[in-house]
């Protein structure tokens, strides 16, 4: 019986070593997101070309990082502090940052369905979801030093 | 005893020679006559490109509005700093609780001396020891296009400050120290035109410098440390470097920083945040030139390193 708690202690540790850090975690899905989408703004910029089955490509790409998103893994309550400039609004209102994460992913699906012909539709999707990203970081990234 | 009341007697005539000392150097100032004949009737076009360098809505429209709720000046939004807390007024066209009475005369005077209708200082949350540097015509063109605007009915609540800054009179102190029209830093006439018109654009009616640059122990911005970046002086985190110094955006190109105005993202594939939100969604309305020229002339400025403290890395 001992031997049986200590194994699944064990396990319960390692399962969660593997998931110890959602600050790290959600760091790395925001810095991948803003890879994509920073290679999606030269392309609707005009200073790269235009070819429709890579930004297909990249969109798809930016949906499956806005589904890995998940708020309740990536901001569990006590995260707010270390080393991260996530603001303490977060926790605050829960709601209102789960409403503009689920406005983006709504915003990108609908960008990957439309699957832009030329730089000027994909501009228009590329200025909501640059909005979309201000109206988050407005409210609920901390800049620090 | 006698030597008693002759100190007695001193400490008074000197303590009413400071309090009327005071008072006059106190004493809010309006503009000269001369400056007043250059407000000659404004273009409200041209207004509308001052009222969004200016960044009037960022404070005084509902905080949060988007769209066309961004011309509705109602005030209301709540700046919470070490002084107290500012709350900026209606400056909707209505004629009670905003400025629809006022008279291009009274909105030179506010914009460029601080100073209100009635006589009194205003506080320099609102940013008019940047406004100073203005232009008079664009003052009067601004003045046109704020008319233009509807008119919204309601007071937004008074600011509630800490004794001593609630005194307002004081501010006429701080304005001796701190208000003047000259720019910040001197260019050589030979300097490319562009950066003139940057340096007028961020130094003027952008009011940059406001937040990037940090502040003395009397609220001044400290001009040695221009843009350097500052610990915030409202809400909490820093307000970033945008020298080209150690920690600022050396490393962006002018067109770096002119697309991050367009379209809010940083070279670096990070996107805008905090109080710049709002700052950026008004500099996306200027034109590509206003864009380019602010860019231009913040990389002229001269390098500083982060004015505000290193980061604190706190274990997890």
């Amino acid at each position: 019986m001992r031997k049986l708690v200590v194994a699944i202690s064990m396990l319960a540790f390692a399962g969660s070593a593997a998931f110890a850090d959602p600050i790290l975690d959600r760091q790395a899905l925001m810095k991948e997101r803003g890879k994509i989408v920073g290679g999606l703004a030269k392309v609707a910029k005009g200073d790269e070309p235009f070819d429709a089955a890579a930004v297909l490509t990249q969109l798809q790409a930016l949906q499956a990082n806005a589904e890995k998103f998940d708020v309740d893994t990536l901001f569990p309550k006590g995260s707010d502090t270390g080393d991260t400039t996530a603001g303490p609004k977060i926790w605050e209102d829960m709601a209102g940052f789960k409403a503009v994460e689920d406005k983006y992913l709504a915003d990108v699906k609908a960008a990957v369905a439309a699957a832009p012909a030329d730089a000027d539709a994909l501009k228009a999707q590329v200025d909501t979801m640059g909005s979309d990203c201000g109206t988050c970081h407005q409210s609920y990234r901390i800049k620090k030093g | 005893m006698a030597w008693l009341k002759k100190l007695v007697g001193a400490a008074v005539v000197v303590g009413c020679v400071g309090a009327v000392t005071g008072w006059v150097l106190s004493a809010p100032v309006t503009l000269d006559t001369q400056t007043l004949t250059q407000l000659a009737p404004g273009d409200a076009a041209r207004g509308k490109r001052i009222f969004y360098a200016g960044g009037c809505t960022s404070c005084h429209a509902k905080p949060g509005s988007q769209g066309d709720a961004r011309l509705r000046l109602v005030g209301g939004l709540e700046l919470k700093t070490p002084f107290g807390t500012f709350v900026p007024p209606n400056i909707s066209q209505d004629p009670n609780d905003g400025i629809g009475a006022w008279s291009v005369e009274d909105l030179a005077n506010a914009m460029l001396k601080g100073v209100s209708p009635s006589g009194e200082h205003f506080y320099p949350a609102f940013p008019y020891a940047s406004y100073a540097r203005m232009k008079p015509s664009d003052i009067a063109d601004l003045y046109a296009f704020l008319k233009t605007l509807p008119a919204v009915a309601g007071k937004a609540p008074g600011n509630s400050l800490a004794f001593p800054f609630n005194i307002r009179r004081g501010i006429g102190l701080w304005k001796r120290l701190y208000l003047g029209d000259q720019p910040v830093v001197a260019l050589a006439d030979s300097t490319p035109e562009a950066v003139m018109a940057g340096r007028y654009l961020v130094e003027g009616p952008g009011h940059c410098g406001e937040c990037h640059t940090p502040r003395d122990f009397a609220g001044g911005t400290k001009k040695g440390e221009w843009l350097a970046g500052a610990v915030a002086a409202e809400g909490s985190g820093i307000v970033p470097n945008i020298t080209s110094g150690k920690g600022g955006i050396g490393g962006w190109s002018e067109a770096d920083i002119a697309n991050y105005l367009e379209t809010g993202f940083t070279p670096n594939f990070d996107s805008v945040g905090g109080a710049m939100v709002d700052v950026q969604r008004n500099m996306a309305e200027l034109t590509a030139v206003d864009r380019a020229a602010i860019a231009a002339y913040l990389k002229a400025v001269p390098p500083h390193p982060n004015g505000y403290p290193a980061r604190q890395k706190t274990a997890n």
